[in-house]
């Protein structure tokens, strides 16, 4: 903090437990840092850290949630002189909560009242907080929803949040935590559910209202590249306490504390693979460097190829449900994935990219074309064949908390393809599971546990290690690693990465994650709005894109490197048009044009 | 053997506790206590209150309330339990089923569900019981297909969420047969959902019992049941409120135990709450 300012927050000895089934939790244990005037000063940390704990403190929101603030002083300093948050009573955090201190939430879809319009949830705040009449409350949001840059925002006062997107929502969150001129603006992960394009827009919002207004930014996130890209001071924390603090360009730079650099040496950086022709593991700390790598694949021919593959779903509407209309989630898309070759599919929410991976194994029932594995023609098998099928191509999903039945013990869900596949009897049957944990570097305790036992993780890996007992050639992993913190995110790559190159199995690695799809690629094909509209070697498509769809969703990727900061003050992104369309309607097919051997773009104009 | 940790629970105790002293009371009682207790008149103590004589009054019969209460047991534990294990039988797999194959499948048997739950439930039990006959037997099926409805209807519900997720779509690429996915994968996981429902559908099948008496259906005056007793006590509630009292806190006690029990069942039977208490 520069010297000789009084800080506009100053938390001390900071000390808060919840109240569990065996005796008080601690959530946050020891942590004092403070906030100067006009700061952003980033809070990250991975899950149960206690960085949302801290921030909710603050707003004395954390008793709403069963916690107890026990000891610490939060001092927030007003106009009539410092308040000490933890001891103020509730009259006095009313006038602060919403009017001197802001906050945004993560999931702006369910920060918004549903059964409200925009007017009412904005004017609400600014009714109770400055007294304002009906009329000049409206004006008032008016203003405000130009402020965060909503376009038409007559219009958008009369709508429900249903009726805007996700990115448009997050903008009134903002204009209502900006409505009555915070010195304080709190936000709590405010871009983990956005896409990527969104969340650029979102950040270059917050970082021109800080410089408009001059407030203070207390940024909780658990995102080291969005770190990088907002903050001028960096709280790490990690189990309830605060580990290290610093000047983003120090912590960065010069990280002291181990933890501060192993996560920082989990997170893949855009732009560092530059010049490398085969992935690469990330290299973590305390681990040995003797690990296998992939390699660039000898060219050992296809071993999936897909051609024209379509997926439609039917919108169902009307008093007799019939079909009204048509999502296109998957428009003519084709590509090869070779032996031993890791093919990533890239894009945002919505672009058709899980419903590919899905239309390849006939989870969801593709419209039309081919899917060929090892030149077996799978949309034409029967139930019974494309059960064999599954036993070359397996999936893993992307919650680990949802892909394992809760009811069955781990060993059990492991064994039952070796079982199912008779591919092993007996007591063989426990040796190979046995196996199987060891591969995927799992205890072989945990094999009697229940998946209720393990940490998200660990969990990824007994699915990982599921797919694997089937000894299969593809494995598709739609979003695998993204609801994984950023360490075990790292391990969990590391795993695939190794097991291809032990086993030699295909990847078709669907994730949103530039960063990491860097990191684990041979080949990238980049979707948007069902079709893909680029796919190369990674090198081709990640250092000379050449859609305009590619470029702009590569300019949006926040870089986890203070020096290269990429996120403007006014970032925007044409939002993404619905997929859905009338019954009939015929979809132009994909055209595309080599630019390079192997590298092609889509040239079919999107309507 | 080691009780699970869900019945050493305080609630656990008190709901096992509760439905083993009423299934005791169910079999023995009619053992142990003349049939014609419950049926004797004493003209002169009608609709008396508690007394030495009569430890929880009488009816507007001046039978003995405790003894009917007793003898009644049986009846309504019986009917009730068994209805409700018949549209278990038919309404699982009717749901599951329907929850699981979609479609075509799912439309005919929701249609066929949705035409008997248009009926009012009374009224299709009537219906039922005067076709088949006023016996036990019939009262049991009517009781019981008059509620399958309901629980198919639920439990399509959650085998539709439950097809649904992840894990189960694992277990198919997994190499699982249609019929283990259902057993092995759905069902543990609607279990929670049917087991409440069950707990409920008890209570009213109690009740509904008691409704089908009351129109000459179900148990025939003047053998006892506690629905008949609830029924029978309604012109007298404003003189004599313990006639209703007496039934009405045996079906309030064996709906709390079964509720208490079943959730601690529920307990026992997932693996999450292990080791918690």
């Amino acid at each position: 903090m520069p010297d000789g300012q009084t800080p506009l927050v100053s938390i001390e000895n900071l000390r808060v437990e919840f109240q569990g089934e065996d005796g008080p939790i601690v959530g946050v244990e020891d942590v004092s840092f403070s906030i100067a005037p006009g700061e952003t000063v980033c809070v990250v940390g991975e899950s149960g850290s206690g960085k949302s704990v801290t921030s909710l403190s603050l707003m004395r929101l954390v008793e709403f949630g069963g916690g107890r603030i026990v000891d610490g002083r939060l001092e927030f300093a007003r106009d009539g002189g410092v308040v000490d948050v933890a001891q103020a009573d509730p009259d006095t955090m009313q006038a602060i909560r919403g009017n001197e201190i802001g906050m945004i939430f993560q999931e702006p879809m369910t920060s918004l009242n549903p059964v409200f319009t925009i007017e009412r949830q904005m004017t609400d705040g600014l009714r109770m907080h400055r007294g304002l009449s009906a009329e000049a409350a409206r004006a008032r949001a008016l203003e405000l929803l130009r402020q965060v840059r909503i376009p038409e925002p007559e219009r958008r006062l009369k709508q429900y949040p249903h009726e805007l997107s996700g990115g448009m929502r997050q903008r009134v969150v903002i204009a209502m935590a900006m409505a009555c001129e915070p010195r304080l603006l709190i936000a709590d992960e405010p871009t983990t559910a956005l896409d990527v394009t969104i969340q650029a827009e979102i950040l270059s919002l917050i970082n021109r209202l800080k410089r408009e207004t001059g407030m203070a930014v207390l940024f909780i996130t658990h995102d080291m590249a969005v770190v990088a890209q907002v903050a001028d001071r960096v709280v790490v924390m990690y189990r309830g306490n605060l580990v290290e603090e610093g000047p983003v360009q120090e912590i960065f730079a010069h990280p002291k504390e181990p933890y501060t650099r192993a996560l920082l040496a989990a997170v893949p950086r855009l732009g560092e693979m530059r010049g490398k022709s085969a992935p690469e593991p990330l290299r973590l700390v305390g681990e040995d460097e003797h690990r296998l790598t992939p390699t660039a694949p000898a060219e050992r021919g296809p071993l999936l190829e897909v051609s024209h593959l379509t997926t439609r779903f039917p919108v169902k509407g009307g008093l007799f449900r019939r079909t009204v209309a048509n999502v296109h989630a998957v428009e003519d898309v084709s590509f090869v994935i070779n032996r031993g070759e890791t093919l990533a599919l890239v894009g945002e929410s919505g672009c058709g990219k899980s419903s590919c991976g899905r239309s390849i194994l006939r989870l969801s029932q593709p419209t039309s074309g081919t899917v060929l594995l090892d030149k077996r023609d799978i949309l034409g098998l029967n139930d019974r064949d494309l059960r064999r099928a599954w036993a070359d191509m397996q999936m893993v999903f992307q919650d680990p908390f949802a892909s394992l039945n809760p009811y069955m013990r781990l060993s059990e869900q492991v064994a039952e393809p070796l079982t199912n596949y008779g591919l092993a009897r007996g007591s063989e049957v426990q040796d190979r599971v046995a196996g199987l944990f060891d591969r995927v570097q799992l205890p072989r305790s945990f094999m009697s546990r229940f998946p209720h036992e393990l940490s998200g993780g660990q969990r990824q890996r007994v699915a990982i290690a599921r797919a694997l007992a089937v000894r299969p050639k593809l494995i598709i992993a739609d979003e695998a690693v993204s609801a994984l913190d950023v360490s075990v995110q790292a391990q969990v790559l590391n795993l695939m990465m190794e097991l291809q190159a032990e086993l030699d199995i295909s990847f078709l690695f669907i994730s949103h994650d530039m960063a990491v799809v860097e990191r684990v690629s041979h080949r990238v094909g980049v979707m948007y709005r069902g079709r893909l509209v680029e796919i190369g070697d990674r090198a081709q498509v990640m250092e000379s894109p050449q859609h305009a769809y590619t470029r702009s969703l590569l300019s949006a990727v926040p870089i986890a490197d203070p020096a290269r900061r990429t996120i403007g003050e006014d970032m925007n992104f044409r939002p993404i048009p619905s997929p859905v369309f009338p019954i009939g309607h015929e979809a132009a097919p994909s055209v595309y044009e080599e630019v390079a051997p192997g590298h092609l773009v889509l040239s079919t104009a999107f309507d | 053997m080691k009780l699970p940790a869900a019945f050493r629970t305080s609630k656990g105790l008190i709901g096992t506790g509760l439905v083993i002293a009423i299934l005791l009371v169910a079999v023995l009682a009619p053992m142990l206590i003349p049939a014609d207790w419950a049926t004797k008149m004493d003209m002169r103590a009608r609709l008396s209150p508690p007394t030495l004589a009569h430890p929880l009054g009488t009816d507007q019969l001046g039978r003995d309330l405790l003894y009917r209460v007793l003898l009644g047991t049986q009846t309504s534990i019986f009917i009730a339990g068994a209805a409700v294990l018949m549209s278990i039988v038919i309404g699982l797999p009717l749901g599951l089923i329907s929850g699981y194959a979609g479609g075509t499948t799912d439309n005919v048997l929701m249609r066929l569900v949705d035409t008997l739950l248009s009926f009012p439930a009374l009224l299709l039990a009537l219906t039922i019981s005067a076709v088949l006959g006023p016996n036990l037997h019939n009262t049991v099926i009517a009781i019981g297909i008059a509620f399958t409805p309901f629980l198919a209807r639920i439990i399509r519900g959650e085998a539709l969420r439950v097809a649904q997720m992840p894990y189960v779509e694992a277990a198919r690429t997994a190499g699982n047969s249609d019929s283990r996915l259902i057993l092995r994968h759905i069902l543990p996981n609607i279990m929670p959902a049917i087991i409440v429902q069950s707990t409920i559908s008890l209570a009213f099948a109690i009740l509904a019992e008691a409704g089908l008496s009351f129109l000459g259906l179900g148990t025939q005056p003047p053998d006892a049941s506690w629905g008949l007793m609830i029924q029978a006590s309604r012109d007298y509630l404003d003189r004599a409120p313990w006639t209703a009292l007496v039934p009405g806190a045996a079906v309030a006690l064996t709906v709390l135990g079964l509720n208490m029990f079943g959730d601690a069942l529920r307990d026992a039977l997932d693996p999450r709450s292990k080791g918690a208490s």
